[in-house]
């Protein structure tokens, strides 16, 4: 390719496009001229999930890699606060060493979408605000962070928030940002609140085929008292071509003796209160005449960390989408989509991946239409060789869409920060 | 009554009143437009009663419809609308202004759906925080956040405040168990956002929207989550020669792992005001009190309670108690929650601070506190949310004192001023309203209020719903030097300035 073909192609980024600001003052200096000069600009972490929203076509990038390290960590206060880039991995293994954790269970998107493990920075995280298997017990990614600083599209510094949970003073901007793809501020430093990593884990197997039959149980599981923190369905696989078949092979377990369908119900906390919550479950479940296994703490641990990283779909090269749905509505979602999908259910019910094998935009639309009617939405967290773009990635109303937009320009007036990345105009 | 600089009064509104009345009474029924003083009085204040203000008129919506309506029409002739639920608020955040509407939901006080399939509760904004809870008890769920008004608070006016309670650390606040909302912007477009499903896509409105105190727009209806109530509940009654052991074993519970459902921390002022108000037979000779609620399964609860246990011994702790019973748990914490009309028992008045602070900075703001008390020669009784580091002291006044109340403030705003400066917050669950808003520039620069007024005026153009609250009016910025203020004179000093 030319240098001219090159320059004309549009993806295409000369080497000085890139900027790495060392400090915040200095990504305050570089968007401010950035704004001057009305240049959009194209936000990065570690890039690990750069994939998911639309292609954007920025001529400059910011990257914002080098804000990492860890700045306070007061295990007894409950929170962590690190530059916005350090890496989700390193805020893991220093919560560790005082036995606590990211509750929301951060997501490894890097196995689906680069084919290596990847969980990338806490900023990375926030913008997307997809959260892992617990989240219907402890909330999402949202419900974590206690504050953060920033600089917005003008190139001003904003914080919002603070170090405590309890914390009512002026808007709650923490929130704002989480699920914004980078499109408000770029973020220089965020407080996370951590909580203590449960002692154990186990992890209750009901055999049933049927997704009437799991969807029962999931609900009678998450609406008992017995604090169950993952509740996930994985069916038996649909014969659908062009889709890899790796259950199997995704979870060799010792302990998973049977194959087919699979219901796997979490369960944390002390050896002696897991015991009497699984024998409670098993009573309350009334699964007598159903295969069971437990899974002990070190297979259960793979095997949520498995499904938490979405290794079913690793070797996928199919398009891969994200629907989260009332609960009450999973079974009746699944007959419409006529078992046309491989699919499994995670949140009790509540959320649906899905991989589509030659997926076509309209097929696409017409999952939304489905999914909206049941009062959910759905994300394309990946394309595919075969559907390499799609116009709409996230869902919105007309409505939510025109507040957007003037959301957005209170935080970034000339469109600069990641323009397009969630929709057209925004 | 303290003098409070509001916004300027549009007098052009208050000649023209009875047109208003005369529109207002076309968009909603006769009866449910009350203008005259008489009717308007009870309206006038909320639980910050040291404010005071009868508003234009009074207006109540019976549905969205009409919210609507009344929003456009006020957009379009500029009217002010100060939104109001139950008027439990403390900061006051309800304070009506003299050419302002005053939109009342207690008309929107019905449950309308109970969904136990997706786990939650569809309400209108009026219903009260406690009849959620109620209204789905039979079949062994509740409704988490429980403020200490729940009985009286709107479900509405909660989300508006993001209101908490004695559980936020392990069940979050409001905004953590808020599902979806409707609600009205100020042009009049009916939204909704969220709903049945955990995380909507796009900008986290609903998370905006939770703790706006009534700036961005009118809320229709809310969907709450509800959760199964624990198989079993017990609490520890432990009391401590010193506040800082009580501070210590406060951390020690936390970095041991422990997430309690509550705890609670009282001071001797309070301790012997509760114990004398309801007998809860408290540790009278103990400097602070600890209240350590544990839930769970039985098992569970049973080694949480001895863990707690030995933390609290290794913390010398002088007694401990822990219940037996439901009704002995619940004598445990009949003197904190009547924490509040027992101060009442011990002085003509009381003034409710709320700052949130680090866990760790307990027993360094106690102490400021009471120096801060001997320095102003009033005394102070310290309630206080230890879970979750929330603040709640009680200053004891005179109101038919001269200048009493305004000392009174003045030691509330020293006493924030220092929870921030020690890395906390100005307030943790009563909101800003109008009661702190000054103190917004003791936590947030320049920068830092002009992005949430830009947002604010995003969702309200003409910035009419609820103007007055939150934000400072002129004050603070004028001393950061910005702005060079004669005489305490500024050429349009309705408009905020920092």
């Amino acid at each position: 390719m030319s240098i001219e073909e090159k320059q004309n192609f549009p993806t295409y980024q000369d080497s000085d496009s890139k900027e790495y600001p060392q400090n915040e003052r200095e990504v305050s200096s570089i968007i401010k001229k950035f704004y001057k000069s009305n240049v959009p600009i194209e936000l990065i972490g570690s890039g690990s999930k750069k994939k998911i929203g639309k292609p954007l076509q920025c001529s400059k990038t910011l990257s914002l890699s080098n804000l990492n390290g860890i700045i306070e960590y007061l295990p007894e206060e409950l929170y962590i606060k690190v530059k916005a880039c350090t890496l989700i991995k390193q805020i893991e293994e220093e919560l560790k060493k005082n036995k606590q954790q990211l509750a929301f269970e951060p997501i490894d998107f890097g196995y689906l979408l680069n084919g290596k493990s990847d969980y990338g920075t806490a900023a990375g995280q926030i913008a997307c605000n997809i959260s892992g298997p617990r989240r219907f017990k402890v909330g999402s990614i949202r419900d974590h962070v206690l504050g953060f600083r920033g600089v917005n599209g003008k190139g001003e510094i904003i914080k919002s928030g603070g170090v405590v949970v309890k914390n009512v003073t002026g808007y709650d901007l923490s929130k704002l940002i989480c699920g914004s793809y980078g499109t408000l501020v770029a973020l220089t430093e965020i407080t996370f609140k951590v909580l203590p990593a449960p002692a154990t884990s186990e992890t209750l197997i009901i055999y049933n085929q049927k997704i009437e039959s799991a969807f029962d149980f999931l609900d009678k599981a998450i609406s008992s008292s017995n604090d169950i923190s993952g509740a996930i369905f994985l069916p038996k696989e649909p014969e659908v071509p062009g889709c890899v078949m790796n259950i199997e092979k995704t979870f060799k377990l010792n302990d998973l003796k049977q194959e087919g369908s699979l219901t796997a119900i979490r369960i944390e906390g002390s050896k002696n209160s897991i015991d009497q919550r699984i024998k409670n479950l098993i009573d309350e479940l009334k699964i007598i005449n159903f295969n069971i296994s437990i899974l002990e703490t070190h297979q259960s641990e793979i095997f949520w960390n498995k499904v938490k990283c979405l290794e079913f779909f690793s070797s996928s090269k199919n398009n891969i989408l994200r629907i989260v749905i009332p609960p009450s509505e999973c079974v009746k979602l699944v007959y419409q989509l006529s078992n046309k999908y491989k699919y499994y259910l995670d949140w009790g019910g509540a959320l649906m991946w899905m991989e589509a094998f030659e997926l076509s935009e309209e097929m696409f639309e017409s999952i939304r239409k489905k999914v909206v009617k049941l009062g959910g939405y759905v994300t394309m967290i990946k394309n595919s060789d075969y559907l390499p773009y799609v116009e709409d990635v996230f869902t919105i109303s007309r409505d939510r869409f025109n507040i957007s937009q003037n959301i957005k320009k209170s935080f970034d007036p000339k469109r600069i920060l990641n323009p397009d990345k969630m929709y057209a105009g925004i | 009554m303290t003098k409070l600089a509001m916004p300027k009064i549009d007098r052009k509104l208050i000649s023209i009143k009875s047109d208003i009345i005369a529109d207002l009474k076309k968009i909603v029924k006769i009866e449910n437009v009350l203008d005259h003083e008489d009717e308007t009085r009870p309206f006038e204040t909320d639980a910050l009663s040291a404010y005071k203000q009868k508003p234009l008129a009074v207006v109540f919506a019976e549905n969205t419809k009409e919210v609507s309506k009344i929003l456009a029409y006020c957009n379009q002739a500029r009217i002010k609308i100060v939104p109001r639920g139950a008027g439990t608020g403390l900061s006051g955040g309800a304070l009506p202004l003299e050419d302002s509407i005053l939109l009342c939901l207690g008309k929107f006080n019905k449950i309308i759906d109970i969904d136990y399939k997706n786990r939650c509760v569809v309400a209108q904004p009026g219903v009260t925080n406690l009849s959620i809870t109620q209204a789905v008890e039979d079949k062994g769920f509740y409704y988490a956040p429980d403020p200490s008004s729940q009985i009286a608070c709107s479900i509405g006016g909660n989300v508006a405040e993001n209101s908490g309670g004695i559980h936020s650390l392990k069940y979050g606040t409001t905004t953590n168990n808020l599902l979806g909302v409707e609600v009205v912007f100020m042009d009049g477009t009916i939204s909704r956002l969220g709903g049945k499903t955990y995380d909507s896509e796009g900008y986290d409105l609903l998370g905006l929207i939770a703790g706006s105190e009534g700036l961005l727009c009118v809320i229709t209806e809310i969907t709450v989550k509800i959760l199964k109530k624990p198989q079993a509940v017990k609490a520890a009654l432990i009391g401590f020669p010193t506040i800082e052991y009580g501070g210590k074993c406060v951390s020690a519970i936390i970095a041991s792992g422990i997430i309690p459902a509550g705890m609670e921390m009282m001071d001797k002022a309070l301790i012997h005001a509760t114990d004398n108000f309801v007998k809860a037979g408290y540790p009278r000779d103990a400097e602070s009190m600890l209240i350590v609620e544990l839930d769970g399964t039985e098992t569970e609860v049973d080694e949480l309670i001895e863990r707690v246990h030995k933390i609290a011994k290794k913390n010398k702790s002088s007694s401990i108690k822990i219940s037996k019973n439901e009704k002995q748990r619940l004598k445990f914490w009949a003197g904190r929650k009547a924490a509040f009309p027992a101060c009442g028992d011990m002085a003509p008045d009381y003034y409710c601070m709320d700052g949130t602070i680090p866990r760790g900075k307990l027993a360094e703001v106690l102490n400021e506190i009471g120096r801060l008390s001997k320095k102003y020669n009033l005394p102070v009784a310290n309630a206080f949310h230890a879970g979750d580091g929330n603040l709640h002291p009680l200053i004891m006044y005179d109101a038919n004192e001269k200048n009493s109340l305004e000392k009174t403030e003045k030691f509330g705003a020293d006493i924030l001023k220092y929870c921030v400066k020690v890395g906390g917050v100005l307030t943790g669950e009563h909101g800003v309203g109008v009661e702190k808003r000054e103190l917004m520039c003791e936590m947030f620069n320049n920068n830092d209020i002009q992005q949430q007024i830009k947002i604010k005026k995003a969702l309200d153009v003409n910035s009419l719903l609820n103007p007055g609250k939150v934000y400072p009016i002129l004050r603070k910025c004028a001393e950061e030097g910005r702005i060079h203020v004669h005489r305490g004179k500024t050429k349009f000093s309705d408009i905020p300035r920092f």
